[in-house]
């Protein structure tokens, strides 16, 4: 989990302190096979242009016809988002050039939506914020413009021409770029758990425009907008609001106006610029598309989706606390990734809670990070971290050793029962052949015993190290305690 | 056995079925005929050679249960045909070569038909005279120096001439039953979403259908009974139960009640239309059907409402054609550039102005006040039908209000064109079926269609009317050869 | 209502279509007398009409999430303007 700081996001000039207000309109790619409107694949990193049809490629008379499938993962995404379902929806063009966009225009909704209002609720420390969410709605992805194949050309790439995108518009009730990092993840992981949409920022799957404006601390009005278009990272939509902010504070500190404009974010530069080439193409003219009639689903429809619904994040995490009795914090970072969910879940199907919260959340993670690796791909099974869990528990090695076996599993990802019998990593738990080790140790440290007896307390865990050297560190500490206590004060 | 390309659609097929004539026979008489009327400008793309190539194949494995027995035809050059060239009669598109077939021309190619050419056309459809294409006006056969009416004029002309024996067109506000109207022949617009769109180039989606344009009511029939049908691929299609409309064809039209709009009475029809209605009305009335008077108030306001949505809709369709994935490029500084070089060398000036008219009523401050108050208006309009349609099956009017006009003679002004299709553009606006027949001529000899209105999805009833006024009217085309 | 050689300019910068400025000034004769012509719309009361958009009475259909549509990258590029074997080529993007 990200820690963030409780600390409000404020900029401070001359004798002035401005808050940021930020909203966001994310841009997440469905998950489904084929098109929104065409029964092109959507599959990522093929060869360009291969996954193009005739609609896609808007040649003349081509129509387009709505994917189900899509619409249902918008459903089901609203349905995650505690959102309102409208059962009437309409799709229409949003008419403007560009070399990506086919058909001169994107199909998209404007007026009526096929998910109202919701919200999504985020972890930080002082306590839960919701943040709001104003609607969800289906449109047509465009292609991609690659310029830096040949100086003086533009080449268009159609595959992503067509794909399904969720377009979800948050309330202006975000207010620093902390947060705005927490309601990213956050919808990634309610969309991750859903399987609508794979969250995967590098492949462009997730992209957000971020709009941005500034006003007075105690101020109740917004200040003028500025839209930063199509970031695709975390770190970027955080570099860009702190930009911004900075740049809009300094206008109104200068006493110049802000123009509400659509703006880029350099990332070479580190800073955000006026788009010119979109300015003259600001009115999209939207109109219901004649091509499609209106999207009308039934109760009955919607009902089936949400009997699909899986446990979502949060009440995961709550199933977690009350159950499990973890601390929010460690809920919070096994539930928020599904996969990191679905492997502890798998780890404690077999194995003590505790444990596995304490080594999913310790040795794994550290791994994981180290490694640069998702939890999906970790090279411990959780079939097999719960059996490492379960020789803890039932004594056969102990904590220490553990660790030992922990990191060879990393390397050869085998089994830890083979790993400890054949290293002989069995804990000494025999009353018999550890007395024999303590005698000895008790025998060579005559001079300490006295001092033991004459009161000094603290030798005790000189001792029991002796012992557990003598046991090449395979002795059951508890026994060696018992023992030891016993021969030292008897 | 009277000359091949006299012959009507229903004549060829019994006569190919009964073997007295070859589809190889029949495809080079129309083939022949056509090559000596190059002077009408009907073809845009001929596909003669492969259209009798086609016609041998089929005389070698004839298969006589098909609805079109190797029987040629145009079409329309708005339809997607895959390998054949399609132009929509704009220069935008003057090399453009589809790789797909409209399920149109499909419909047809799978019952038999084999394509003869493509029938030029205004360009995009937008037009009332074939003036408008690139590909320059058509001459009506009736007269030189005629047009044949639009934007479907290339096919109404090359059926009265006789250049193919029946042809598809398109109608977004009139433009089969507006040429028909001027050539002497019989144009059908089908109840919209009875024809795929798919595959034909888009002017104004929520308006546009296919339909045939013939000779007579039986032909208009069999060739509605072949390109009519339901498609996936085109989400406004509609599935209902389509008749055998030829062979369901009667003109027992007893006790069938037939509207008479009073506010199609315009102000300035010439006498000779409003007689002309009048005995239409008496021709009905022999046949047993029963006149009612109704009212369609809100006719006056069909034009106005017509010359926003599809200018809307075509301003957005037309999009697409920008020079990036086919058609005509002028190459440009940069892309922007580029664009507004493409479409303003692409496109020709009447295209181009109703793109301008569509961009400014959907612009930011206009929408309301025009797109959004024509949908209302489109509304009524379609209420004012469905009123109608309480009381009677059919409404009855003239095609147009006024014969075919000479070349040239509109062209620059373009609110006196539009009006051509004040009778036939509420029919487009209510999504009804509609269909002009041959009623008599003018003063000059040029002939003047009567329009009759259906209920949605009720062509049968339309071709029965029309079926029994063709008998009583007996309209004979008089066609001279004057450019062979 | 009066269509001037500035809304002109604006409507074909929004539609790409350049217009010189001779053929300017008879376009916006040509669209002042249309919109004239369209302004008898403006007799009529409509606030309690539910406009109409589509003319077909039926809802969206929908269709099965299957991929039908195979790579068919030459016969998408066959007719593009500038010859290119992978790509669609455009005068350079300068955002
Ligand atoms: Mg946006
Ligand atoms: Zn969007």
């Amino acid at each position: 989990m990200d820690l963030v700081s409780d600390q409000e996001f404020l900029i401070k000039r001359n004798n002035n302190t401005y808050e940021v207000v930020i909203g966001l309109e994310v841009h997440a790619q469905v998950i489904s096979n084929s098109k929104l409107f065409s029964t092109s694949s959507t599959k990522f990193g093929a060869e360009p242009n291969t996954q193009v049809s005739l609609v896609d490629a808007a040649f003349p008379g081509m129509l387009p016809v709505i994917n189900e499938f899509c619409v249902k993962q918008a459903i089901k995404t609203g349905i995650g988002l505690k959102a309102k379902i409208n059962k009437k929806s309409v799709f229409d063009r949003k008419n403007y050039f560009y070399a990506d966009l086919p058909q001169g225009y994107q199909i998209s909704q404007y007026k009526y939506p096929i998910v109202g209002e919701g919200n999504v609720i985020l972890d930080m420390p002082s306590g839960q914020k919701e943040i709001g969410i104003e609607r969800l709605h289906l449109e047509q992805d465009a292609g991609k413009s690659i310029h830096d194949i040949d100086p003086n050309n533009t080449f268009v790439d159609l595959n992503r021409s067509g794909v399904a995108l969720m377009e979800i518009v948050s309330k202006p009730d975000l207010r620093s770029p902390d947060e705005v990092n927490l309601y990213i993840k956050k919808l990634r992981s309610i969309m991750r758990y859903l399987g609508t949409c794979d969250g995967n920022m590098q492949e462009g799957s997730l992209r957000a425009d971020v709009n941005v404006s500034v006003r007075k601390k105690g101020e109740t009005n917004f200040g003028t907008r500025c839209e930063i278009k199509n970031v695709n990272s975390i770190k970027f939509m955080q570099m860009a609001i702190i930009y911004e902010a900075n740049r809009q504070v300094d206008l109104i500190e200068d006493g110049k106006s802000i123009d509400q404009e659509t703006r880029l974010f350099d990332t070479k530069k580190n800073e955000t610029r006026s788009m010119r080439s979109k300015e003259d193409a600001h009115d999209y003219r939207y109109f219901p598309d004649p091509d499609l009639l209106p999207l009308e689903i039934s109760d009955k429809f919607i009902q089936d989706i949400q009997t699909d619904i899986p446990e979502l994040p949060d009440e995961k995490k709550k199933r977690f606390i009350d159950k499990f009795k973890l601390s929010p914090y460690e809920a919070n970072i096994l539930v928020s990734d599904i996969e990191t969910s679905k492997y502890f879940e798998a780890v404690i199907k077999e194995a003590d809670v505790k444990l596995a919260t304490n080594w999913i959340t310790g040795e794994l993670f550290a791994v994981l990070n180290d490694k640069n690796l998702e939890i999906s791909d970790s090279p411990i099974s959780a079939n097999n971290l719960a059996k490492l869990i379960n020789l803890i528990k039932d004594g056969t090695i102990s904590g220490k050793i553990a660790k030992t076996v922990f990191e060879q599993m990393v390397d050869t990802n085998e089994n830890p029962q083979k790993i400890v019998q054949e290293r002989g990593l069995q804990q000494q738990s025999d009353p018999k052949a550890l007395e024999e080790l303590i005698d000895k140790v008790i025998e060579n440290n005559a001079d300490k015993v006295s001092q033991y007896k004459s009161g000094k307390d603290k030798l005790f865990g000189f001792f029991v190290g002796q012992v557990m050297k003598e046991s090449k560190g395979k002795g059951n500490p508890q026994l060696i305690n018992k023992i030891l206590k016993e021969k030292l004060n008897g | 056995m009277s000359n091949i390309t006299n012959q009507t659609l229903s004549e060829l097929i019994k006569n190919i079925k009964s073997k007295k004539i070859s589809s190889t026979e029949v495809t080079k008489a129309f083939v022949e005929r056509s090559e000596k009327s190059k002077k009408l400008n009907a073809y845009i793309t001929d596909n003669f050679s492969s259209a009798i190539k086609k016609a041998k194949n089929f005389d070698e494995k004839p298969n006589f249960e098909l609805k079109l027995p190797g029987i040629p035809i145009a079409v329309k050059d708005l339809f997607c045909t895959n390998g054949v060239k399609t132009t929509a009669g704009s220069k935008i598109l003057n090399n453009f070569i589809p790789s797909y077939e409209s399920t149109v021309t499909q419909n047809i190619l799978d019952q038999g038909g084999i394509l003869m050419g493509k029938l030029n056309c205004d360009e995009f459809a937008m037009g009332s005279s074939n003036e408008t294409s690139f590909f320059g006006n058509v001459q009506n056969p009736i007269k030189e120096n005629l047009v044949p009416g639009g934007s479907s004029g290339g096919s109404s002309s090359a059926v009265a001439a006789n250049l193919t024996p029946v042809t598809i067109g398109t109608d977004t506000g009139g433009s089969i039953r507006q040429p028909a109207s001027f050539t002497g022949t019989v144009g059908l617009k089908p109840t919209y979403g009875s024809c795929s769109r798919y595959g034909i180039v888009a002017f104004a989606s929520s308006l546009d259908q296919a339909g045939p344009i013939s000779k007579n009511v039986k032909d208009a029939s069999i060739l509605l009974e072949v390109i009519s049908s339901f498609d996936k691929k085109d989400s406004t299609s509609i599935e209902f139960k389509r008749n055998q409309y030829s062979e369901e064809l009667t003109n027992n039209i007893k006790g069938k009640k037939i509207g008479i709009p009073k506010e199609y009475r315009v102000e300035g029809m010439p006498q000779e239309i409003e007689d002309l209605w009048r005995k239409g009305i008496e021709y009905v009335k022999e046949c047993g059907a029963e006149i009612i008077d109704i009212s369609l108030p809100h006719t006056n306001y069909a034009l106005p409402t017509y010359y926003i949505v599809a200018p809307a809709e075509a301003s957005s369709n037309l999009a697409r054609y920008d020079g990036v994935k086919y058609g005509f490029r002028s190459p440009g500084e940069n892309l922007i550039d580029m664009y507004e070089k493409t479409r303003s060398e692409g496109f020709g000036e009447e295209v181009k102005r109703r793109i301008m008219i569509g961009t400014y009523v959907l612009s930011s401050g206009y929408y309301d006040a025009y797109y959004l108050k024509a949908q209302k208006v489109r509304q009524l309009i379609k209420k004012d039908f469905d009123e109608a349609y309480t009381k009677v099956d059919a409404i009855l009017t003239p095609s147009t209000p006024s014969s075919a006009f000479k070349i040239g003679e509109k062209t620059n002004d373009p609110v006196s064109m539009y009006l051509n299709d004040i009778f036939t553009v509420p029919v487009n606006l209510a999504g009804l079926p509609g269909i002009s027949i041959p009623a008599g001529t003018d003063q000059k000899g040029y002939p003047l269609g009567l329009q009759i209105i259906g209920k949605p999805f009720d062509e049968q009833t339309i071709l029965n009317i029309a079926y029994s006024m063709e008998e009583k009217i007996g309209f004979k085309n008089q066609i001279t050869d004057w450019w062979i | 209502m009066t269509i001037d050689l500035k809304t002109v300019k604006h409507i074909s910068k929004l539609a790409r279509i350049s217009v010189d400025e001779e053929k300017a000034d008879k376009l916006a004769g040509d669209l002042n007398s249309i919109f004239d012509f369209i302004e008898k719309l403006n007799e009529l009361k409509t606030e309690n009409v539910e406009p109409l958009t589509s003319i077909a009475e039926t809802t969206l259909r929908f269709r099965e999430d299957k991929i039908n549509s195979q790579n068919i990258r030459e016969k998408i590029l066959k007719n593009s303007p500038d010859e290119n074997k992978d790509f669609f080529v455009v005068p350079k993007v300068v955002e």
